[in-house]
């Protein structure tokens, strides 16, 4: 069974709250935040490590991302999958979701051959979700997103996804596109054997002219969407300190609580 | 393109037999869209199986037309079967502006129908006006919410957007309202032989008083720890409000269920007062609950991000505090 797995390095989300916007340049500053992958990306990994335990196979990792994102792919090897395909170009720059699902389509079908095509439910840094159906759409392959739970029985999958106060169960057969939400399992930690042999998998980088793409159909100018500026929510509050012994703190609570409407 | 504009669509979602409110909040801000430019009136798009009769409700919250295509393969949410449904009702109507609920099955589908149709969409949107040029301004969170970005569709129609219950302020209902329900078909999928199988769908029992409808709520945090979560169980009783979380306190197994969880992978709340305790103020977080009406939190730490967000705050032990704030309420109820 060959699988791909869909990856995208993403500013560590713990710093997030280090990110800002400068009031000048209107530029995004995120300086000093390490890069991960996607948390995530990282179960759907998981999954194809587990699928590849149960009916053998070959785990493929591709990601489209600029050159620096190859340390993130070692890292995707090092926890157990087999090569990997970065895509990378100047002219990918500013793609939109439809647009970066553009580059993995023509990647993975350049690649050729997958029975299953996975990848996160969404990404920390946009968080858009749309990734999976995306890249369904444009391979002509069945998707669906939010998994938490992935059978496979010969060719056919039973799956649930998520959805408000439940989930839904679906049957479909490979190959299909999957994105992956958290609960589907627990991502295994990366041996030193494993960042061992990461170092000697075979690993691609490809661009815009290995992958035939037509530099209109990526990047900005392929973009259906295009960015306007940033700028930083406001909701500044007054930060009144209630300050005393916590009898009187909790006095006080109770006369907002009674204004409010909450307690009579 | 046809040179007369094109309608604001909403795309109503079912839960059961049910609208979702967040489809009703979507027609507030679509009518409001229509009003400032961005299109010629308001429809909806009501896709299911024994389903008119909801298209009243449709219309008493703001649609001018209802679209209604019932059908038994409509019945269970599929994300093929609808975008088939869906993409071809655009292509023969042209709206300028399609809104969908950013769930779980409506950022599927929205994103599936905008590949289809080869057109952009913005998620999560948290506001969305028409700026003096006529466009859309679509403004969507990154990075958690700690920085807001607009997005514009320039060139292709229609310009798709989703936006997650609680954003938009549900309208009034207009019980005088009058609109038209036009029946579509779903024929296209005459022949079209789906390779996926919707069996079922599992939902709990929603918690009586759900979270985005509390007055109150009373959020814990990291801080909490399993031994204070009780309390705030008891004082979310005592102010007829529900007990919300962080992340942390939901992975801990402290809060009951992800219902629970208020931010970016979870709920937008805006209660009349939320009382925090035990929490950082990380952006994950606050993007679900800023637009509440009061807000205090309780945290031992004096520089905690949190209180910036925070009409009042006090510096104490969540743990300790609670039980002294709990009898201070039982002692003012007594009185
Ligand atoms: C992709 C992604 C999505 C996420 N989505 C969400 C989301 O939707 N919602 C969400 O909440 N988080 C989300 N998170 C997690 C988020 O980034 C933060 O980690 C989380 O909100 C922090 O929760 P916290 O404030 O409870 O914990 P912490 O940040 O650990 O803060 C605990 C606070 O408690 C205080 N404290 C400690 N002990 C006490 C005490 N005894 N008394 C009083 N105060 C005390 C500390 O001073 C500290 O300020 C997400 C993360 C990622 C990566």
């Amino acid at each position: 069974m060959k699988i791909a797995v869909c990856i995208k390095p993403v500013p560590d989300p713990n710093h997030y709250n280090k990110i800002t916007v400068n009031p000048e340049t209107k530029l995004l500053e995120r300086k000093g935040i390490p890069m991960v992958i996607n948390p995530v990306d990282k179960n759907a990994i998981e999954a194809a490590l587990q699928l590849k335990e149960q009916a053998g196979g070959k785990v493929v990792l591709v990601s489209m991302a600029p050159p620096d994102a190859r340390e993130k792919l070692t890292e995707g090897l090092a926890m157990g999958a087999d090569e990997a395909f970065l895509l990378s170009d100047r002219a990918f720059a500013g793609s939109d979701t439809l647009a970066t699902a553009r580059v993995l389509a023509a990647g993975l079908k350049k690649i050729g051959g997958f029975d299953l095509i996975l990848a996160g439910a969404e990404s920390a840094d946009s968080g858009t979700s749309h990734i999976p159906s995306q890249l369904g759409e444009l391979m002509g392959l069945p998707h669906l997103n939010h998994l938490i739970e992935l059978n496979l029985e010969a060719a056919s999958l039973k799956m649930k996804t998520k959805i408000e106060y439940g989930y839904a169960e679906y049957e479909g057969n490979l190959p299909m596109v999957l994105g992956v939400a958290k609960e589907i399992n627990k991502p295994r930690y990366t041996t030193l054997m494993g960042v061992v042999a990461a170092r000697n998998k075979p690993f691609t980088i490809w661009g815009l002219d290995e992958l035939e793409l037509d530099p209109a159909s990526t990047g900005l100018a392929g973009s259906p969407t295009q960015p306007g500026e940033l700028h930083l929510p406001r909701h500044g509050r007054k930060a009144e300190l209630l300050e005393g012994e916590p009898g009187d703190i909790a006095g006080k609570i109770v006369a907002i609580l009674r204004a409010a409407g909450v307690l009579v | 393109m046809p040179e007369r504009l094109g309608a604001v669509w909403v795309i109503a979602e079912l839960t059961g037999n049910r609208l979702t409110e967040v489809s009703l909040e979507l027609l507030g801000k679509a009518r409001a869209l229509a009003a400032q430019g961005g299109g010629s009136h308001t429809s909806a798009v009501l896709m299911g199986n024994d389903t008119g009769s909801l298209a009243e409700e449709l219309i008493v919250h703001g649609a001018d037309r209802v679209f209604l295509i019932e059908d038994p393969r409509l019945a269970l949410y599929q994300n093929d079967l609808h975008a088939f449904v869906l993409a071809d009702l655009i292509k023969k109507h042209h709206p300028e502006i399609v809104l969908f609920a950013a769930s779980y099955c409506g950022s599927e589908l929205s994103a599936t129908v905008a590949a289809r149709l080869g057109t952009g969409l913005a998620a999560h949107c948290t506001d969305l006006r028409i700026d003096d040029r006529g466009e859309l301004v679509q403004v969507v969170p990154a990075f958690g919410g700690t920085v807001l970005g607009d997005i514009f569709c320039r060139e292709t129609r229609p310009r798709m957007a989703s936006v997650k219950p609680g954003i938009f302020p549900k309208p009034e209902r207009e019980a005088t309202r009058t609109g038209e329900v036009i029946k579509e078909t779903a024929a296209v999928l005459e022949g079209y032989k789906s390779p996926l199988k919707a069996v079922r769908i599992v939902r709990r029992q929603p918690p009586e008083l759900p979270l985005e409808k509390a007055p109150a709520v009373v959020a814990g945090g990291w801080g909490v720890g399993a031994e204070g979560w009780h309390f705030l169980e008891k004082l979310a009783g005592e102010l007829g409000g529900a007990v919300g979380c962080t992340r942390p306190a939901l992975d801990e197994g402290w809060a009951q269920s992800e219902d629970a969880l208020i931010g970016t992978s979870g709920k937008t709340v805006r209660p009349r007062i939320y009382l925090g305790f035990g929490i950082s103020g990380s952006a994950h977080h606050i993007v679900g609950m800023k637009d509440s009406g009061v807000v205090i939190n309780i945290n031992q730490d004096p520089d905690a991000p949190v209180f910036r967000i925070s009409d009042y705050g006090a510096v104490a032990d969540a743990k300790e505090f609670l039980p002294v704030l709990l009898e201070k309420i039982r002692e003012h109820k007594e009185e």
